[in-house]
């Protein structure tokens, strides 16, 4: 048993450990600086070990690692394939950027005595998300789920420091949210009764095809559980206001990974677990999450148009984003698949740098109302480039990841036979020029308010990271090699046979 | 008449379903924040319900040892030394002990494994038995001898396979309740009780920052502070 060989466990076990840990840590010793560091370190770590998988996957395979080497189906067992190490390597990504983001930002915004809580919060948060992307077991998947669920209330909860309105939003997510999850558990409960086992690989085994209504009730249920927690519309109304009063360095994290694993875990289910060769998962893909993706892309886009606080357009803006994520996965083609894949990639480095933006201003202005970015562009110039090019990105401009995320929806769309869908893509890409492009103007055009006090460029532990995104953003929409190819030989390997 | 059995033989589902829904309605009907919150553990308690309703086999016991047989049987596939160690012990111990009370813990501890696979899946055991370590099939051994005494002469096994399909084969004559689901809901309950406790906590500090609990007057407040006085927004907390 060499450590190489325990190298799946590593992004699950070392967060958990080292979380309880940051509590004990002082919390007012030095600014808070101890626990600080400390998660740091603990999110580069897993950062480094969710690379070396997300390597080794794509040039050996897919791995499987038995939990306390019980094989499974008995035991459980975590299976990395393509689709998972890419959102594993997307969400320890954006925790080894976000916690080394957040220390500026998080000691102006929360109570300074709750900064060791905070970092300890954050990362159970973290180590929740990639254990749901990890496991291969159904029900891990539900507990992992809630573990990153109840950490990101209470981390929704420390915004009342700045706006008390933040504790009436985390209480509506966690309504909503334990809402979702109990569905997603009697989805699980229908999938158990009617195959015996729980994981994911053996319940579609057991399956084989065979149809009846429980196993239809089973999939409803869990697609309604997780469309809550993805906020796919119309299950969406907890995460406007928990995205625009959470403390901003927690909506950065959470806009660009919670929403993502969530759509993970519905393309896990439809294609791993149930098996996409079933009537109902057709019509499911025709009847129910085509046309509310179309909605969610055009409705949110629209109403994203009319909010006066940055953060909360953002957060409408991923709403509609998620239809496009499953507006692909409806299509039911293998290319829709990649480009869902490739979206929900893109679309957490896109949303992960708008959010670090807005963070930054609000550091600096105190404000993310719209009018707070007036005349910005002189102000802050770095803050409002990030904020511009990660803002092209979401429209989807060549150069950067978002075209390359719409080009491959396009696509798909047309290969698929549907010529209106890819009319529907453009046409609400170009609600999203308006929101974004609004800001923009803002920023740019617009001088400063007379009486502003003169303001200081972001500090740098918050633009490096900030800018790093921002130069992902680029770098993924040039080289495609790494983010197109693998999602595609992942939608490959998930569309073909199940494994 | 057969609609009326029909419904009343799935009497555990129309429990869990009036309960979920019961829960649910309150949840969205319900201004006060306490009330939805036990709405919502009505809610979730209902699934739990299910779940249990659904590792229940009819006829089956606890999923307690509760007869020597399978445990020998099991055993003396995986690890016929101890097998034989045991068998002696239990011929020693044979006069006035008293087969099932301390020797039922030993047994549910070391064999809840297989429990689980006689019960669940037949099919699956052969090949995959995965015995208790030595040391703890020689500790068991001797309340299982004791057993097999009483029961029948102890049998020498030269073929594992053939053994592991016995020892199912036996196992499937004591039937047992699922422990599975019983488990999960186990772990489904610890995760309520955290979003009720975290739930209950928001409460608090909603009581503290609004001084009500009330969802149409917690509306109200934050639409007076957004569009009533304009500076009045977030300088409350």
């Amino acid at each position: 048993m060499s450590l190489l060989a325990q190298l799946p466990v590593i992004p699950i076990i070392v967060p958990l450990v080292a979380a309880p840990l940051a509590v004990l840590m002082p919390a007012e010793k030095m600014g808070g600086r101890i626990p600080y560091i400390w998660t740091t370190l603990i999110a580069w770590t897993v950062f480094a070990a969710c690379v070396a998988i997300f390597y080794s996957v794509a040039t050996v395979g897919p791995i499987s690692y038995h939990l306390g080497d019980w094989a499974p189906p008995i035991g459980i067992e975590y299976r990395i394939d393509l689709a998972n190490a890419l959102v594993l390597t997307l969400v320890s990504g954006i925790g080894a950027l976000v916690f080394p983001f957040s220390y500026e930002s998080i000691r102006s915004e929360i109570d300074p005595r709750q900064i060791n809580l905070f970092y300890a919060a954050l990362l159970i948060c973290m180590v929740g998300l990639l254990g749901v992307t990890i496991t291969g077991d159904a029900f891990n998947v539900f507990v992992f789920l809630e573990i990153s669920s109840l950490s990101t209330y209470a981390l929704v909860a420390m915004g009342a420091n700045k706006d008390r309105r933040a504790l009436t939003a985390a209480f509506n997510y966690l309504v909503m949210g334990t809402i979702g999850a109990t569905f997603f558990v009697i989805g699980l409960g229908l999938l158990y009764q009617a195959t015996g086992t729980l994981n994911m690989a053996d319940v579609k085994f057991q399956l084989a095809g065979d149809n009846n209504r429980m196993v239809e009730a089973g999939f409803a249920f869990i697609i309604v559980g997780m469309g809550l927690k993805a906020a796919m519309f119309p299950m969406h109304l907890w995460m406007p206001n928990a995205y625009a009063y959470a403390p901003s360095a927690v909506s950065a994290f959470i806009a660009a990974t919670s929403t993502k694993v969530a759509v993970y875990v519905i393309i896990r289910f439809i294609y791993t677990v149930i098996g996409a060769d079933f009537d109902f998962a057709s019509a499911a893909f025709a009847w129910l999450i085509a046309p509310l993706a179309i909605a969610g892309m055009f409705f949110a886009s629209i109403v994203a148009i009319f909010q006066s606080d940055v953060k909360r357009m953002l957060a409408y803006s991923s709403v509609g984003q998620i239809g496009y994520m499953l507006f692909g996965v409806s299509f039911g083609t293998e290319q829709g698949l990649a480009a869902s894949l490739v979206h929900l990639f893109n679309h957490g480095l896109m949303k992960g740098a708008l959010f670090m933006a807005a963070a930054a201003v609000m550091l600096r202005v105190g404000s993310h109302a719209c009018s707070g970015y007036a005349g910005l562009a002189k102000r802050m110039p770095l803050t409002a480039a990030a904020f511009i090019i990660a803002g092209l990105s979401l429209i989807g401009v060549p150069l950067t990841v978002g075209f390359i995320s719409k080009w491959q929806l396009l696509s798909a769309a047309f290969d698929s036979g549907r010529p209106w869908a890819g009319f529907l893509i453009v046409a609400s890409s170009f609600l999203a020029v308006i929101y974004i492009g609004r800001v923009i103007e803002l920023m740019v055009l617009k001088p400063a308010p007379e009486n502003a006090p003169p303001i200081k460029e972001a500090p740098l532990s918050m633009l490096i990271p900030m800018m790093i995104l921002v130069a992902a953003n680029i770098y993924f929409g040039l080289n495609t090699e790494l983010t197109v190819d693998l999602a595609e030989r992942a939608a490959h390997a998930l569309m073909g046979a199940g494994r | 008449m057969d609609l009326v059995a029909f419904l009343a033989e799935r009497y555990n589902y129309w429990i869990f379903i009036v309960l979920m829904m019961m829960g649910l309605y309150i949840v969205i009907a319900r201004g006060n924040l306490i009330k939805k919150l036990i709405g919502l553990n009505v809610f979730q308690t209902s699934v739990f319900i299910y779940y249990i309703s659904i590792g229940k086999i009819t006829g089956g016991t606890a999923p307690i040892y509760v007869a020597g047989d399978m445990e020998r049987w099991a055993h003396g596939a995986g690890h016929d030394a101890g097998h034989g160690e045991g068998a002696a012990h239990g011929a020693d111990a044979l006069p006035g002990k008293d087969p099932l009370g301390a020797g039922a813990l030993h047994a549910d501890e070391t064999l809840q494994g297989d429990f689980e696979l006689a019960g669940n899946d037949l099919s699956t055991l052969t090949g995959e038995a995965h015995g208790a370590p030595d040391t703890q099939a020689v500790h068991a051994a001797p309340s299982d001898g004791v057993n097999d005494l009483l029961a029948a002469p102890p049998l020498k096994i030269e073929d594992h396979a053939s053994a592991v399909a016995d020892a199912a084969h036996k196992a499937a004559e004591v039937v047992y309740s699922n422990p599975l689901p019983h488990v999960l809901i186990l772990t489904a309950i610890v995760v309520g009780i955290a979003t009720t406790a975290v739930g209950l906590a928001l409460v608090v500090r909603i009581r503290e920052a609004y001084g009500t609990i009330e969802e149409d007057e917690l509306e109200a407040i934050d639409n007076v502070a957004e569009f009533g006085e304009t500076h009045a927004k977030g300088a409350a907390a």
